[in-house]
C-alpha cells in the first residue's frame, strides 16, 4: 500500500509487521480507523530485517511504527501515539474523557495481560496439563470481557459505544486467532452460547472497512499455528 | 448522596501505591489514604476492583480506577492545569510509556529473583537485573530526571527503585545499583529522593527493612 504522507504533517508512516500478529493487526486497524495512509512492510520474523532490528533493538519485535523514520514500538503505545500525533485525523481511538480513557486503558491492558498470555500457553504449553489450564484461563478471560462489554458499551455495538475505539482495537487484533482457534485446538472461543455479546461484536467489528484486509484468514492461521508448534517442539527436542 | 473527593486504597509497603501518591502530591491534590490488609481485603476494595482485587485503586468522586500506571495517567489528565506529569510531545510520551512498560514487564521480573537467591545463583540473577536496568538507564542520558529538568511520568514509575532497591540490597547482601554498574541510575536515585514530594510519601525505611528481612527468612526456610 503506497504511502502518500502520513496525515497533516506530511511525514511518511510505515508499519513493520507480520500478518499473523494480533498486535500488528491492532495498529493497522487503528490506522484505518484514523484514515491514515501508511506503507505496510511485511517482515519475515524468522529472518528479521536490519531495519526492524535497528528500530526496535530492545525487543526486536513487530509491530514497529516508523513516523518520519522515528520508531515507536508496542502496539498499544503505537495506537496512543497515533491519537496524540494525529488529533485531527479520522476518528480518535481513545475517548476524550479522562475517566473513560482510564477504563479503556484498563481493559486493553487486561487483553494483553490475561487473554494473550493464556492464549500463548494454551497453544504452546509443553504439557497437556499446562495447555488445558491455560485454555480454562482463556475462557475465563473471555467471560470477563463479555462483562466488560456490557459495562463499556452502554448497550451499543462496540466497547466504545456507537463507534469502535481503543478496547475494540485492542481485542479486535485477536479476532483472527479467536476465530481460528477451533480449527487449531478444537475449542471454540467465540461462541454465541457462551459469550453472545463478544460473538456478535466480533462479527460487527470484522465487517468494518477498518478491519477488512487485516484480519487473517482462519485457515492460514491454523497452518501458521502448526508451523509455530512444530518449530517449538523441534527446538525442545533438540535441547 | 454522591461520593466526593479522592481516595487511595493502598498498602504501606507497596511500591505501586507510592506511584499514585507521588502523582497526587505533585498535582497538589488532597486525598484520603485507606491502608489495606492484603490478607483480609476490605469490602470496599473488592467492590471497587472486582477484576484484579489489587492495590492501588484510586476512587475519584466515587469512580474507581485500577493499575498504577493507568492511575498516574488519569491523574495527569483529570488535573490537567496542574503540574504536568506526561511529556507534552507525542513522541516523548510514547518513549516514556515504552520505558515504563519495559521496566514493569522486564526489569521487575528480573529483580524479584534476587530476593531469595543466594551464592552463585544470586550473582547470576543480579547480573541479569543489572543488564535490564542498564538498558533502562539509557533513557536518563544527559538528563537530570527521566522527565528532563523536572520529575515526570517515568520518574514516578521507576522511582520506587530508589527507595526499595537499597532495602533489598541490604536484606539480601546483593549489590545491584552501584556506581560502577549503574552510575546514572545511582545518581538519579539521590536526586529523586531529595524531592520533597517524593520524600513525603515514602514508607519508613526501618519498617520496610524489618518487613523484608522477615519475609525473606520466611521464604528461605519454606
Amino acid at each position: 500500500m503506497a504511502a502518500a504522507g502520513g496525515g497533516g504533517d506530511g511525514r511518511q508512516l510505515r508499519v513493520l509487521g507480520a500478518w499473523p500478529s494480533p498486535f500488528v493487526n491492532r495498529v493497522r486497524m487503528a490506522l484505518h480507523l484514523k484514515e491514515l495512509e501508511y506503507e505496510n512492510v511485511e517482515e519475515d520474523i524468522t529472518n528479521k530485517s536490519e531495519l526492524l532490528l535497528a528500530s526496535n533493538p530492545v525487543h526486536k519485535k513487530v509491530p514497529v511504527l516508523l513516523h518520519g523514520g522515528r520508531p515507536v514500538a508496542e502496539s498499544l503505545i503505537i495506537v496512543e501515539y497515533l491519537d496524540d500525533a494525529f488529533p485531527d485525523a479520522g476518528r480518535a481511538v481513545l475517548p476524550a474523557d479522562p475517566y473513560e480513557r482510564a477504563v479503556a486503558r484498563f481493559w486493553a491492558a487486561y487483553v494483553d495481560g490475561k487473554l494473550h498470555g493464556a492464549m500463548v500457553m494454551a497453544l504452546m504449553g509443553t504439557t497437556e496439563e499446562e495447555r488445558a489450564a491455560a485454555t480454562a484461563d482463556v475462557f475465563a478471560a473471555l467471560e470477563t470481557l463479555e462483562g466488560a462489554f456490557t459495562e463499556c458499551s452502554g448497550g451499543k455495538g462496540f466497547f466504545a459505544g456507537n463507534a469502535p475505539g481503543y478496547v475494540d482495537v485492542a481485542l479486535g487484533g485477536f479476532i483472527g486467532w479467536l476465530r481460528a482457534w477451533d480449527k487449531i485446538t478444537g475449542a471454540k472461543l467465540l461462541d454465541a452460547g457462551r459469550t453472545p455479546l463478544l460473538d456478535a461484536w466480533a462479527e460487527r467489528f470484522a465487517s468494518l472497512d477498518a478491519a477488512k484486509g487485516v484480519i487473517p484468514d482462519p485457515d492460514h492461521l491454523a497452518e501458521f499455528a502448526k508451523v509455530l508448534q512444530a518449530r517449538s517442539s523441534g527446538a525442545a527436542a533438540s535441547n | 448522596m454522591a461520593e466526593k473527593g479522592v481516595k487511595v486504597f493502598g498498602m504501606w509497603a507497596s511500591p505501586m501505591v507510592v506511584r499514585v501518591e507521588w502523582a497526587l502530591r505533585l498535582k497538589g491534590v488532597e486525598y484520603e489514604y485507606v491502608d489495606e490488609d492484603l490478607a483480609n481485603k476490605s469490602a470496599d476494595l473488592l467492590r471497587y476492583n472486582p477484576v484484579t482485587k489489587k492495590v492501588p485503586v484510586l476512587v475519584h468522586d466515587g469512580k474507581p480506577i485500577a493499575e498504577s500506571t493507568i492511575i498516574v495517567e488519569y491523574i495527569d489528565e483529570a488535573w490537567k492545569g496542574e503540574y504536568p506529569i506526561m511529556p507534552a510531545d507525542p513522541y516523548d510520551r510514547a518513549q516514556a510509556r515504552f520505558w515504563a512498560r519495559y521496566a514493569d514487564e522486564k526489569c521487575n521480573p528480573a529483580l524479584f529473583p534476587i530476593f531469595t537467591a543466594t551464592g552463585e545463583a544470586q550473582r547470576k540473577v543480579v547480573h541479569e537485573a543489572q543488564q535490564c536496568l542498564k538498558t533502562l538507564e539509557t533513557a536518563l542520558e544527559g538528563k537530570k530526571f527521566f522527565g528532563g529538568d523536572d520529575v515526570g511520568y517515568l520518574d514516578i514509575v521507576l522511582g520506587w527503585y530508589a527507595h526499595w532497591l537499597p532495602v533489598i540490597e541490604e536484606v539480601t547482601g546483593a549489590s545491584v545499583v552501584t556506581d560502577e554498574a549503574l552510575p546514572l541510575m545511582k545518581a538519579w536515585f539521590d536526586r529523586f529522593l531529595a524531592v520533597d514530594v517524593v520524600k513525603a510519601a515514602l514508607p519508613d525505611k526501618d519498617k520496610l527493612l524489618a518487613a523484608n528481612k522477615a519475609r525473606r527468612e520466611q521464604l528461605l526456610s519454606a
